[in-house]
């Protein structure tokens, strides 16, 4: 089968701390995919091996049926990989249209071009606004970032990340501080993506978390310990021991 | 017309009239700024567009003269292939130092460009067959391109004033390219920009060779306008005075380093003839537009506008 992301055999210390020990994973194309676990887990980890942000010690990782393993983080992205960060990571000085543009031009051969001048009446800003539009922020697509609420920026994160029509998706706690009204129309957000788009998250809001997951992993201290369909890896007595508390 | 092409080209107008009024000092005065501002602006590319604060940009204004002046005494070469040569040779040159200073970023990366740029001011001491030295090198003369005489002021302060907006207007189109909005984001969010599909070190290489291209034009300006070189203008005082044009005026913007410029030469030419240490009427003035308008004169300027016209307003 060709996944859309296959980790094998993945391993990273930092100073003789394993935080990822030997993960093996396997996301099909337009699965939902969680992964839960105690903080410091390893689950940050994990992703930032996926994306490249962090050299594995050992073990592959393919997208697509192509290892991926000793590709830059930018050319990750080029086989159809798209992220959200934990903590959000946008372009706090500029409008939510231009932080789309500039997700938009990333995978649009434009971007080099040094002598065509980025105009707002721009096709490729229409479809910045027509992106805002699906995540409900038309109306401040010409706002700062600093201008709007948390909640809003955590849209605007997935925003951009599906400005570049990603085949895989990582979300890095997409629910992370936000309230319930806001995490409700997240969660929605979310859901309404597309079967084109595998998406894998880490979550800690339960609830939530697994109403979208159709498998789910568990992490403890860089292992894998239980990993398989949502029902059975809940009921599962290391799940229930390690991370639901009863 | 859009209300800003309107006001450039009437800038520009005053600009070229300005020698019909004026003595020989000021249209020197006025070459040496347009001079500076053209240097100060690639240096604005690094420092104000990409994040990357220099302390060696003067390298590649002293290389570019220096190329200019060796060609012209050492051999037969016409000037315009000379003036080619010079700025090819200087952008190959910054294409270097740029890839060996981006290994590092931060403070690492000023270290590096002030360690490059030490080694090339000491070369231009001490490999004396080749620069002279102590004693500097001499340009014979100005070109006379299309047999139009630079040897006056006027003519030459033409002849600048031509590049200097040729220049500006590139560097303008190319902050305002894709490519710039990439370079902007380098700057913000290196690790989101990654993340979005682009080679930030690309970018930041890539916009390092053309700071250093357009550093070479003013090189190429100066040693016409100086027709003499020495080693003391790779020095890391003419870096910093460029660095402190692009921070008093405005960095991450078109207008400072041109601000930055004026503000720096006319402070040189008026307040030295008075006060005998004007650096440090400098620093002072340089502490007060730090405190007053950190953002540089520009913004700050263009802030107070926008405040007192919605006082206005409301």
């Amino acid at each position: 089968m060709n996944w859309a992301l296959e980790v094998k055999g993945l391993k990273k210390s930092f100073g003789g701390v394993a935080v990822t020990q030997d993960i093996f994973l396997q996301v099909a194309a337009g699965e939902r995919r969680l992964i839960i676990g105690p903080n410091g887990a390893g689950k940050t980890t994990l992703f930032a091996q996926i994306t490249g942000d962090l050299k594995p010690d050992a073990g592959s990782v393919a997208l697509f049926g192509d290892d991926v393993t000793k590709l830059p983080v930018h050319k990750r992205i080029h086989t159809g990989m798209s992220r959200t960060y934990q903590i959000i990571t946008l372009f706090s000085k500029d409008t939510l249209a231009h932080n789309v543009v500039l997700s938009l031009l990333g995978i649009n051969s434009r971007k080099k071009s040094m002598f065509s001048e980025l105009l707002h009446k721009d096709a490729i800003y229409q479809h910045a606004i027509d992106l805002l539009e699906s995540v409900g922020l038309k109306d401040k697509a010409h706002s700062k970032v600093t201008e709007i609420s948390y909640g809003e920026q955590r849209r605007v994160e997935i925003a951009l990340a599906l400005a570049q029509k990603p085949k895989l998706l990582l979300l890095d706690e997409p629910l992370a501080g936000l309230s319930l009204d806001e995490r409700v129309m997240v969660s929605e957000l979310i859901n309404g993506i597309s079967r084109d788009t595998a998406i894998v998250m880490i979550e800690h809001d339960m609830e939530m978390a697994l109403a979208f997951a159709e498998k789910i992993m568990v992490l403890q201290y860089g292992k894998c310990i239980v990993d398989g369909d949502r029902d059975a890896v809940v009921n599962d007595p290391k799940t229930q021991e390690v991370y639901l508390g009863h | 017309m859009k209300r800003s092409s309107l006001i450039n080209l009437l800038l520009i107008a005053v600009l070229a009239i300005l020698p019909l009024f004026s003595g020989e000092y000021y249209i020197n005065l006025g070459s040496q700024i347009m001079i500076a501002a053209i240097f100060a602006a690639s240096l604005n590319l690094l420092v104000g567009y990409g994040g990357l604060t220099s302390l060696g940009h003067a390298t590649y204004l002293g290389m570019s003269a220096y190329a200019t002046a060796w060609i012209a005494s050492h051999t037969t070469i016409d000037p315009l292939s000379t003036a080619l040569i010079a700025i090819a040779f200087t952008t190959v040159l910054g294409a270097v130092f740029g890839w060996i200073a981006l290994r590092a970023s931060g403070l690492s990366f000023l270290m590096l460009t002030l360690a490059l740029s030490q080694i090339m001011w000491g070369l231009g001491y001490r490999w004396v067959n080749m620069t002279n030295g102590d004693n500097g090198m001499n340009l014979p003369g100005r070109p006379s391109p299309f047999g139009i005489n630079l040897e006056d002021s006027t003519s030459y302060y033409w002849f600048v004033l031509i590049f200097t907006v040729i220049c500006l207007a590139f560097i303008a189109r190319f902050v305002h390219s894709p490519f710039g909005a990439s370079l902007r984001g380098t700057r913000d969010q290196p690790k989101r920009m990654s993340a979005l599909g682009y080679d930030v070190w690309m970018i930041r290489w890539i916009t390092f060779i053309i700071a250093s291209f357009f550093a070479a034009i003013a090189g190429l300006l100066y040693i016409y306008f100086h027709k003499y070189i020495h080693p003391t203008v790779m020095s890391i005082t003419v870096s910093a005075e460029a660095l402190l044009c692009v921070i008093a005026g405005g960095s991450g913007t078109l207008a400072g380093p041109i601000i930055g410029s004026i503000l720096i030469f006319l402070l040189k030419s008026y307040v030295s003839a008075f006060v005998e240490r004007w650096n440090m009427l400098l620093g002072f003035i340089f502490v007060f537009i730090v405190m007053v308008m950190p953002a540089g004169i520009g913004p700050g300027i263009s802030h107070l506008y926008h405040r007192i016209f919605k006082g206005k307003s409301s």
